[in-house]
């Protein structure tokens, strides 16, 4: 069963009078359980598709399937509803809220979701990522690793299907940017699946399949160990 | 999002920045310590308004001679007004608590070596009510000095401290116009108004004047207490009734006097204190929608800077709707905030100047009310538009802001 089912999707920007296409007709499955990795060089349209299959923007044609919702035909209040439950962000640079405590940071979106016992789950995920003894830490107070571990925190405290990793060790040393993998290969393991955003060789071959895009378009889909 | 949450996140967000926010506030502060101060000293004058208005008697009317239309011919040289029109109207007209008359004439007063030259009031005993002028010493005139003509002298304090100083004054003789008159008693003093000494006066009973003294038959003034004061209008137009019968005054002909009441007046007094307090508050009110600017200028900067936040927060599931919250319930902290220490400023101010200024200040809870939900009204007002723009921001672009 596909976790993510993007048929046809395309995305046109326009600026001005110019109308650039980010996107030319991509289709693409993602099922449950894989640990994928999306290829390419800057300005492939690689953002663009994690874009739209992290529910922050939507196809300007297509369709797109997420857990069997159709999220093309959603309205913004469904779109935020669907990204606090189903999907997990990580981001190159963390994008930690400076002003509050590693725990308060992975509260966030427990307080969306309006659960009561938010300092309780959000200390269960701290210790899922190691992090447990830093909970009453600033972000200014960690290291680059710890940041990014307590953004992946963040980002599963939800128990989502997915979790959409944009560069993820992009600002962090190669040793660390490991450990950081390695993390998301123990989620992957039990049963998280994880979408990866890397134009890093290296990166890529942590995962199981990898998705070349070029132009807009998907270059190559190859599963690991295929040659 | 439960709202208590929004309000700790709110106070998180000022608490970052806790000199910009201070300044922030200071401008609704200000504001509000405006609006209540201003209003207290609106209050205070009203106050006074109608203090004076109990001491005028609202419920007093005045007959006088002469016609009360501008421009008409002197009051002096109309003498068709007199006791016996009191008296008719005592009897005649209903609603009616008491009626008194009285004359006043410039006159010669002697004790021993001593002499001063004051009003003598001829009246009749209800005038000490009337005007609420009672004896400090002695007593009043009463209805038998009236009809024995008898020459005895009530003195204002002012006549009495010229001729007797500090000595005693009841009983002794004094010479009016050069006759002989006993003191019989002192009055209690009012204290000179801006344009006249009240206590500068000696009171002799009505007949004595008019017969022994002067001449004359008629009266300057005739008072007459109402009952109530809804009943003014209607013993006024019994009592002009009465008397145009009594003077013979044609249908449609002008009127040999007029019949005053101070409600126009009061009217007056009052509207001055309302305007008063509205200008005051008009005033402080602008000072305040100045700080409500100055909330709007920083939430904006604030949303600026916050933009990446806005888009975290997006992206982990907050709705449009949570991100104007947020902002909006941080511009209303902010004005909340500041308004009730505005309130606490203000009340200390008002106090001051009732303390230090010598004004009478008066803090109404509707000021207070008043003020608290104008700055919330301010909050809104101008939290509303950056909490909007911050709810209205795209999270892609706000997620790569730098």
């Amino acid at each position: 069963m596909s976790l993510i089912r993007v048929r046809e999707v395309s995305k046109v920007y326009s600026m001005g009078d110019v109308e650039v296409a980010a996107l030319k007709g991509i289709s693409l499955d993602v099922l449950n359980g894989e640990f994928t990795a999306i290829m390419g060089s800057s300005g492939s349209g690689k953002s663009t598709l994690m874009n739209i299959i992290g529910c922050l923007d939507r196809p300007t044609s297509g369709s797109y399937l997420l857990d069997d919702d159709d999220v093309a035909g959603m309205n913004e209040v469904e779109l935020a509803s669907i990204r606090n439950r189903k999907i997990g962000f990580v981001f190159q640079t963390f994008n930690l809220l400076s002003r509050y405590t590693a725990r308060e940071n992975v509260e966030l979106p427990l307080i969306y979701a309006g659960f009561r016992n938010a300092s309780e789950r959000a200390l269960k995920a701290l210790k899922e990522v190691g992090l447990a003894h830093r909970a009453t830490h600033k972000p200014t107070q960690l290291s680059g690793g710890e940041r990014q571990r307590v953004a992946i925190a963040r980002a599963l405290v939800c128990a989502p299907p997915v979790i959409l990793a944009d560069e993820p060790t992009g600002n962090l040393d190669t040793k660390t940017g490991d450990e950081i993998m390695a993390l998301f290969e123990a989620l992957n393991e039990r049963g998280t699946t994880i979408i990866i955003v890397t134009h890093e060789h290296e990166i890529a071959q942590w995962c199981r399949r990898v998705i070349q895009i070029r132009d807009g378009a998907i270059l190559s889909d190859k599963l690991k160990g295929e040659a | 999002m439960l709202l208590w949450r929004a309000v700790k996140i709110a106070f998180r967000g000022i608490g970052a920045n806790k000199m910009r926010s201070f300044l922030t506030m200071l401008g609704i502060i200000i504001g509000v310590g405006a609006i209540i101060s201003m209003l207290s000293i609106g209050e205070g004058a009203k106050k006074q308004v109608s203090q004076s208005i109990q001491r005028f008697g609202t419920n007093l009317l005045r007959v006088s001679p002469g016609s009360a239309r501008v421009g008409h011919v002197h009051r002096g040289t109309v003498t068709t007004l007199t006791m016996e029109d009191g008296e008719a109207i005592r009897r005649g007209v209903s609603g009616i608590n008491l009626v008194g008359s009285s004359v006043q004439n410039m006159a010669q007063v002697k004790y021993a070596n001593k002499n001063t030259s004051t009003a003598i009031n001829g009246t009749t005993p209800e005038y000490s009510e009337l005007n609420n002028f009672p004896v400090e010493t002695g007593r009043f005139i009463d209805g038998k000095d009236l009809k024995l003509i008898r020459k005895v002298a009530v003195l204002g304090t002012t006549v009495k401290e010229e001729l007797f100083g500090g000595g005693i004054a009841v009983g002794k003789q004094i010479k009016v116009k050069g006759a002989n008159f006993q003191v019989i008693g002192v009055l209690k003093s009012k204290g000179a108004t801006s344009w006249r000494d009240p206590d500068n006066q000696v009171v002799i009973p009505l007949t004595t004047s008019q017969k022994r003294l002067f001449s004359q038959n008629h009266v300057e003034n005739i008072y007459i207490q109402v009952e109530s004061i809804d009943r003014i209008e209607e013993v006024k137009q019994s009592v002009e009734k009465l008397l145009r019968i009594r003077h013979r005054i044609q249908p449609g002909a002008d009127a040999d006097f007029s019949i005053r009441d101070y409600t126009e007046f009061i009217s007056a007094l009052k509207e001055t204190g309302q305007t008063f307090t509205v200008l005051l508050g008009g005033v402080a009110a602008v000072s305040l929608l100045v700080g409500g600017i100055g909330v709007m200028n920083i939430m904006l900067v604030s949303v600026t800077e916050r933009t990446r936040e806005i888009g975290v927060r997006m992206a982990v599931g907050a709705r449009r709707r949570d991100i104007m919250l947020q902002f909006l319930i941080e511009a209303l902290v902010i004005t909340v905030t500041g308004g009730i220490i505005g309130i606490i400023l203000g009340a200390s101010m008002a106090y001051g100047i009732a303390e230090f200024g010598n004004w009478e200040t008066v803090i109404t809870p509707f000021s207070i009310l008043l003020a608290f939900f104008f700055s919330i009204f301010v909050g809104m007002l101008f939290g509303i538009y950056p909490a909007r723009k911050a709810s209205l921001l795209d999270p892609i672009v706000a997620l790569r802001y730098e």
